[in-house]
């Protein structure tokens, strides 16, 4: 399986972020995407996603099922940590699993992966911004799609998280998984580097 | 499809009971505008049994917009509807699931309370009846009017004052139509189910219209 972009060109309320990117990206292979603010890194992963749409060029997976479209090959993992205060880490996990399908870890166990076992009963208001960030990192393991779109994934992390967080990576390309990271800091895995021009 | 049609309206159905929810907020508005109206226009109970069925479905449009923007709000400012829009549910569905968990935690509870508000109103067992009954069959369609104008302000701050600007307009039909089945249960000048099947044709157009409409807004949404 592999992730080809071709030409895609970015225009965010009448201004050119990026044009003519083209990048391909394989199994098993991480793609650290750098650049200075503003020059659309996040932007890119969106376009990915499929949450924000191209001005131009051309997105496209090959050698996965053809009716799936990219959005439902991928994991985004935002700023944002799209947990809500009244629900509990079990409770939001589970109901990502049901709604995402293609179920692959159970939710307790994914949560002990990411070191948040203890908190599987306790209201998410109650976690820290880096509990939070791990739980959001937790949703990764809970379904398959072999695309993971990360965006600062190691912001809010300790030292001991961000190693938890690297094994997870490792493991996830080891099966054939593809990772795009937005990232300022170099990442603790091996990843190709792609440097987005920024705005003169 | 389904399982994840279900499993969305559940967790919107337990987010509105938890607390912060706002599900209750509403419904405790509703009961302060009806109860303060007597203060308003006196004590006059006749007067109260004729304008009552006005002032319950006037309160309930009102409660109706409370917690409106926070429909699709709060899941943008969290990050989920970039996750909702990703997931194999498609997005009319998530719409779909998302006001009706909103029309039973917010609108429902409004119809069924209207009969004892009536009450506190002089309102006769006729009048109490028929306000439930277009209650019952408008709330939804104010929900789903609502849903529309709440897509439009989801990215903004205090988006719920343009909100409200927005929809009351287009409420309006379904204010129209209420109040003219309920003076027709009444009255008996015209049978009850003319105006009623134009309710029930209303609600069932802004189920429909209302869904497509904030499905479009959110994927146009810049952001």
């Amino acid at each position: 399986m592999r992730l080809v972009i071709d030409g895609l060109a970015s225009i965010r309320s009448g201004r050119p972020v990026f044009s003519g990117l083209g990048l391909a990206l394989e199994a098993g292979e991480a793609l650290a995407i750098m650049g200075s603010n503003g020059a659309g890194k996040s932007s890119l992963l969106r376009i990915v996603a499929g949450l924000l749409p191209a001005s131009e060029g051309s997105l496209r997976i090959e050698g996965g099922d053809a009716d799936t479209p990219l959005a439902e090959e991928a994991h985004y993992l935002g700023h944002r940590d799209a947990l809500k205060p009244a629900l509990t880490p079990l409770e939001t996990l589970t109901f990502w699993q049901s709604l995402l399908g293609r179920p692959l870890e159970a939710p307790q166990k994914a949560l002990e992966r990411v070191g948040l076992g203890h908190t599987a009963h306790l209201p998410s208001a109650y976690l820290s911004a880096g509990q939070r960030r791990r739980l959001a990192l937790a949703r990764l393991l809970i379904a398959h799609r072999p695309l993971w779109l990360l965006d600062e994934p190691t912001s809010a992390l300790d030292a001991a998280s961000e190693a938890m967080f690297n094994g997870l990576v490792v493991a996830h390309l080891a099966s054939g998984g593809m990772v795009m990271a937005a990232t300022h800091a170099p990442l603790g895995f091996a990843s190709r580097i792609f440097t987005l021009g920024g705005r003169s | 499809m389904i399982a994840a049609f279900i499993v969305l309206f559940r967790r919107d159905l337990m987010l509105g009971a938890r607390i912060g929810g706002g599900a209750g907020v509403g419904l405790v508005f509703f009961l302060m505008l009806v109860t303060i109206m007597p203060f308003a226009v006196g004590p006059d109970m006749a007067l109260l049994a004729r304008i009552g069925p006005a002032i319950l479905w006037v309160a309930a449009l009102l409660a109706t917009l409370i917690g409106l923007d926070r429909l699709f709000q709060a899941d943008d400012e969290d990050g989920s509807l970039d996750l909702l829009r990703m997931s194999p549910l498609p997005l009319p569905l998530v719409v779909l699931a998302k006001g009706l968990a909103h029309w039973i935690s917010t609108g429902l509870p409004l119809a069924l309370a209207a009969p004892f508000l009536g009450l506190l109103l002089a309102l006769e067992p006729k009048a109490l009846l028929a306000v439930t009954g277009t209650l019952l069959v408008g709330t939804p369609a104010l929900t789903f009017i609502g849903a529309i104008g709440a897509a439009l302000t989801a990215g903004m701050r205090r988006g719920g004052l343009i909100l409200s600007v927005l929809v009351l307009p287009l409420m309006i039909p379904v204010l129209i139509f209420g109040i003219s089945a309920t003076a027709a249960a009444l009255s008996g000048t015209i049978p009850f189910m003319t105006p009623f099947s134009i309710l029930i044709a209303l609600a069932l157009f802004a189920l429909v219209s209302g869904t497509v409409a904030a499905t479009l807004a959110i994927q146009n949404a810049e952001g």
